[in-house]
C-alpha cells in the first residue's frame, strides 16, 4: 500500500438506488475492479469519502453492515454540492469512493451484553450499519433495543427495516416523530428522542448505549442516560466534522487534539468528555 | 551521516550553480520581485538575490505546490478511467538560498505527508530536491528561530549549508549523502576545510520564549480571553498560512472541463470561515479567535505533542505579511 497514492477513488457502479426519505437517497456500490472487491474489508462505524469526478468528495459512513459482503451502501442527504450532484446520478452509473477510514465501534467487547441504539433524523445511517452487524452475529448480544426518532413520519428512513426490525421478535424498536410530525395513522411515539428514551428507560444493567443524532440530540441524550444509570465509559457516538481527506492530513476535523477521521470518528462519552467543544 | 566541512572560494560558488543549471537541473533561488524577495526558478547566477533575510514565500511550494493534480480521469455515462499522477516524471530540483528555518521546515512537513498513510505524490517530489542553504548573517525583529529549536546556522533539514565567512569564501556543511554526491560531482570546487568556524559569522537572533514553556501552559488555555484578544484585528486572509513553511492544510477540489478532469490537493488556511463549516451550516469554529486558537495550540501543542517537533520554525513570515499586523510572537509571549 506504501507506493500508491492514496487520494485514487475505487471505482463503484451504482447497482440500486432506493429512496428513504425527502432528498434522502441510498446507494448499494459494487466494485468495477473485481480484485479490489475481494482486498476490500471493513469494519462497523468507518467511513468513506464519495465523489462524482468533476465535482469533489463528500464525507459519509458507510451504511451497510460489513457482514454483508460484495456491496456497500451509503445514504445521504442532498445537501451541498456534491450530494447535490450524487443525487443526479442513476443506477448504473459510475462514482468514487476512498476508504475505509477511521476507528470502529468495539462490537467485539459488546458480547453478551444488551444493546440500545439511539438515533435522530438522518443519523440512523451511521447506526444502521452496527445493528445489521449485530443482527447477523444476533446468539452474541442479549437484548437489543433501537429508539430512532426524525423530523416527521416522511422523514423516517429505512421504512422497510424499521418494520422489519418491528416485526423481529428479538429487536425491541420505539420510533418517534416531532410533535406535529405526525400523520393521522402514525402508530408511533410522538416527542423528541431523549425525553422518549427516558420513558423508554431501557435498563443500564451490563447494557451497552449507541446513541447518533444531531448535536442538540446528542446533547440532551447524555444526561438522560446517565439518569438511567448509564456510566460514560457504556455510551458511545460517533462523530462528524468538516472532512477533505479522511486520513489526518488536510488539517480541519480535530476537536482539540484529536482528528475525528482518525482517532475517530466512534468516541465513548467518556472520551468526548475530556475533550473541548470543538464539534 | 557525520558532517563534513569544506571550503568554497567565493569564484566557485558561482561555477558550482553554472555546474548545475549545465546538468539540466531546475534551479529556484531567492529573486528580487519589485518589491519582493521571492523564491523563484532562476537560470543565471546573477539572478540570484544577495541581500535578503528571508524570502517572502516559502520554499514549501516546490515540494507542496499550491495546486497539486492527484489524477485525472475521463468518465462517459457508461464508465470513468483514472490516470494517476503519482506516475507523472516530477523535475530534479535545486533549492538554492534557503536559510536554515526554510530547511528545518521540510521535517514537519515530511512528517505530516507520511504519518500513518504516505502521500507519495510529496515523497516523489521531496526525494528529487537538493536543498542547499544559507546561513543568515542578518535577521530582523521578526525572527525567533532560536526559540523554536533552530537557529541561523542550524543545518537541520539542509543537504549543504553554505556560510559566508569574513574573507568572502564559503563554509560548506556536507550534512546528507545527497550533499556529499555534489561534492563528489564538483570536487575541484570544493576545498577539504574543517577548522573554520561559522559560528562569528552567524546572525544574532536573540531568544524571545522557551518553547517548552509554551507547550506546556498550552495544555490548559483552551478557553482563555487571549484568542479572541490577539485575534480581533484578523481579517481572515489566511496569508499566514500562505507563507508558512510549515502550514500544510489543505482542500481537495475537482476541476472538470466537459468529460474530462482533474482532483487537485490545493492549499488551504485554518483562518477561514468556510474551513471548518459543515454543510448544515453548524461551525465548530465560528470565531476567528477559535481559529487563531487553533492555528497557535496545532503548532506549539498537538504537532510537538505528537512529533516532538513543533510546527513552526520561527521564520517570521506570518507576522511580516499580515495585512493586519498581527504578530505570533506577541501572542505567544503575552500567554
Amino acid at each position: 500500500m506504501s507506493n500508491q497514492n492514496i487520494y485514487i477513488p475505487y471505482l463503484m457502479r451504482i447497482e440500486k438506488i432506493t429512496r428513504e426519505a425527502p432528498g434522502v437517497k441510498t446507494f448499494r456500490l459494487k466494485f468495477e475492479n473485481e480484485e479490489e472487491a475481494e482486498a476490500f474489508s471493513f469494519k462497523a462505524g468507518q467511513f468513506g469519502e464519495y465523489s462524482i469526478m468533476g465535482v469533489g468528495e463528500s464525507t459519509f459512513c458507510i451504511a451497510s453492515s460489513p457482514t454483508r459482503k460484495g456491496y456497500i451502501e451509503c445514504t445521504f442527504r442532498q445537501a451541498g454540492k456534491v450530494t447535490s450532484a450524487l443525487s443526479l446520478a442513476e443506477e448504473g452509473d459510475v462514482v468514487g469512493f476512498r476508504g475505509p477510514y477511521g476507528n470502529t465501534f468495539p462490537i467485539d467487547e459488546w458480547k453478551g451484553k444488551n444493546l440500545v441504539f439511539i438515533a435522530g433524523g438522518i443519523a440512523l445511517p451511521p447506526m444502521r450499519c452496527v445493528i445489521w452487524n449485530c443482527l447477523d452475529l444476533r446468539e452474541n448480544f442479549k437484548d437489543i433495543t433501537i429508539v430512532y426518532g426524525a423530523k416527521s413520519v416522511n422523514d423516517l428512513v429505512y421504512k422497510d427495516e424499521l418494520a422489519e426490525w418491528r416485526s423481529r421478535p428479538d429487536v425491541k424498536l420505539v420510533t418517534t416523530v416531532d410533535p406535529g410530525g405526525e400523520t393521522p395513522d402514525w402508530k408511533g411515539e410522538i416527542g423528541f428522542v431523549p425525553s422518549v428514551l427516558e420513558k423508554t428507560a431501557p435498563s443500564a444493567e451490563n447494557t451497552i448505549a449507541i446513541v447518533c443524532g444531531p448535536p442538540i440530540m446528542i446533547k440532551f441524550t447524555f444526561p438522560v442516560l446517565e439518569k438511567l444509570g448509564f456510566t460514560e465509559e457504556n455510551i458511545f457516538t460517533t462523530l462528524e466534522n468538516r472532512m477533505k481527506c479522511g486520513f489526518g492530513k488536510c488539517g480541519r476535523c480535530n476537536v482539540g487534539e484529536v482528528f475525528v477521521c482518525k482517532d475517530g470518528p466512534v468516541f465513548s462519552y467518556q472520551q468526548l468528555k475530556l475533550l473541548p467543544a470543538e464539534y | 551521516m557525520q558532517t563534513e566541512n569544506y571550503l568554497i572560494r567565493k569564484s566557485s560558488l558561482e561555477k558550482l550553480f553554472n555546474n548545475l543549471i549545465g546538468s539540466g537541473k531546475t534551479v529556484y533561488a531567492p529573486k528580487v520581485k519589485g518589491k519582493l524577495t521571492l523564491f523563484d526558478e532562476v537560470n543565471a547566477f546573477g539572478e540570484i538575490a544577495e541581500d535578503y533575510i528571508v524570502t517572502s514565500n516559502s520554499a514549501k511550494e516546490i515540494v507542496f505546490p499550491r495546486a497539486e493534480k492527484l489524477f485525472s480521469y475521463h468518465k462517459s455515462k457508461e464508465k470513468a478511467e483514472i490516470t494517476d499522477a503519482a506516475n507523472n516524471t516530477f523535475p530534479d530540483v535545486i533549492l538554492w538560498g534557503t536559510r536554515p528555518c526554510d530547511a528545518a521546515a521540510f521535517i514537519p512537513l515530511t512528517d505530516i505527508f507520511n504519518s500513518d498513510l504516505k502521500d507519495i505524490i510529496f515523497n516523489k517530489r521531496k526525494d528529487k530536491v537538493l536543498v542547499l542553504s544559507f546561513s543568515c548573517s542578518r535577521s530582523d525583529d521578526y525572527c525567533f528561530c532560536t526559540s523554536v529549536n533552530s537557529g541561523p546556522g542550524n543545518i537541520a533539514g539542509s543537504d549543504v549549508l553554505f556560510t559566508k565567512l569574513t574573507t568572502g569564501d564559503f563554509l560548506a556543511e556536507v550534512i546528507t549523502e545527497k550533499g556529499k554526491s555534489l561534492v563528489d560531482e564538483n570536487k575541484d570546487l570544493f576545498e577539504v576545510k574543517s577548522e573554520e568556524s561559522k559560528e562569528s559569522n552567524l546572525a544574532v537572533v536573540a531568544s524571545r520564549f522557551n518553547q517548552e514553556e509554551i507547550q506546556a501552559k498550552l495544555k490548559d488555555l483552551f478557553e482563555n480571553p487571549v484568542w479572541d484578544d490577539k485575534s480581533r484585528a484578523c481579517l481572515g486572509c489566511g496569508s499566514c498560512s500562505y507563507v508558512c513553511p510549515v502550514c500544510s492544510c489543505f482542500d481537495i477540489q475537482d476541476e472538470a472541463h466537459g468529460n474530462k478532469g482533474i482532483r487537485l490537493r490545493c492549499w488551504d488556511s485554518c483562518g477561514y470561515g468556510l474551513f471548518t463549516l459543515h454543510t448544515s451550516g453548524h461551525n465548530p469554529r465560528n470565531t476567528q479567535g477559535g481559529r487563531w486558537r487553533q492555528r497557535i495550540l496545532h503548532k506549539f501543542l498537538y504537532m510537538p505533542n505528537k512529533s516532538k517537533v513543533a510546527g513552526c520554525v520561527g521564520c517570521g513570515r506570518c507576522s511580516r505579511s499580515c495585512p493586519a499586523d498581527i504578530n505570533i510572537l506577541d501572542t505567544l509571549t503575552s500567554l
